[in-house]
């Protein structure tokens, strides 16, 4: 009976060290390189379509129209940006769960939460930070201010899963600042480090934990 | 009963070394400083039941410097990590048994 209780305890303790000391390993890196595919198709539609062939030059282009005239084109890169977001993070939920479903592991754990909302605060800050910026008409920060906010996100978000991502994020804050010296690039710099650094990111840590 | 009786691990028959292998169990590694925060115990006693676990094969140490300050860190292996779950279903039996 004393070993019984024992054994208990013992259990007990173990699944609360491991909770407490745990990271959130079920991120895939599937889900890097699909966000990375899905921005860079999103960042080919604004250049080819909304933005006619890249022959709008939208900095100079909506700073000399009205703001009726610009609504249109604003709201289309707008739905196009947000359409990106809601379909990486489908994508990324999607290969998570199905990783730690293979792995026998808990998708929702105290750890996740947590991952979760160090990651959301940032990126929710940044999100609306762009949104003011655009109504501001400082379109030429928008993308540094995406890079720049989702790379603090990452960063914060680094010690709740795996090390790696904080490494990307230093590099999409790098890549952000970068961006925000050469106005006019944007879509260059969008799709290095929304696309080019997903996808490799995504390859090498799937090749690492997964393959 | 004779069968669950013999897959309790005789290794793990501490607090700390179970408390050892669960952090390592779901971590890839851990630093010894911090393994001792989430353990709350003293250097010497961590540092006894990490040499048991590394000697018997459990668990394998990294060494490496951060800047110019010493970090060792430790992670368990492969053999650790099956051993480790054979004991805990074993623990697990053990209480639906009583």
């Amino acid at each position: 009976m004393k070993n019984d209780t024992k054994s208990i305890d013992d259990i007990k303790a173990i699944r609360k060290i491991m909770e407490e000391s745990s990271r959130f390993l079920s991120l895939s890196g599937l889900s890097g390189v699909f966000a990375g595919i899905t921005a860079i198709a999103g960042a080919l539609v604004a250049y080819f379509f909304i933005l006619d062939n890249g022959s709008i030059h939208y900095n100079e282009y909506l700073r000399n129209l009205s703001a009726e005239e610009t609504f249109s084109l604003r709201w289309q890169l707008i739905a196009d940006a947000a359409l990106v977001l809601v379909l990486s993070v489908l994508f990324s939920f999607h290969f998570s769960i199905k990783k730690a479903k293979r792995d026998g592991k808990n998708f929702w754990t105290p750890i996740s939460k947590r991952l979760l909302i160090s990651l959301l605060i940032p990126l929710v800050t940044g999100g609306v930070f762009v949104f003011i910026l655009l109504l501001q008409n400082h379109i030429q920060l928008i993308v540094p201010g995406f890079l720049i906010f989702y790379g603090l996100a990452l960063v914060n978000a680094g010690k709740f899963t795996f090390g790696e991502i904080f490494y990307l994020g230093i590099l999409e804050i790098i890549t952000g600042l970068a961006s925000a010296f050469v106005p006019g690039w944007g879509i260059i710099f969008w799709i290095f480090g929304f696309g080019v650094l997903h996808i490799i990111y995504g390859l090498a840590m799937y090749r690492k934990y997964e393959a | 009963m004779k069968d669950l009786i013999s897959n309790i691990n005789k290794v793990f028959e501490s607090r700390v070394r179970l408390g050892i292998m669960s952090v390592l169990m779901v971590n890839e590694s851990y630093d010894f400083n911090s393994l001792k925060e989430t353990l709350d115990v003293t250097d010497g006693n961590l540092a006894s039941h990490l040499k048991a676990l590394e000697e018997k094969g459990m668990i394998k140490v990294n060494k490496q410097f951060i800047g110019r300050k010493p970090n060792t860190s430790y992670s368990a292996t492969e053999t650790g990590i099956a051993e480790f779950r054979q004991h805990l279903k074993a623990l697990e039996n053990l209480i639906k048994e009583q």
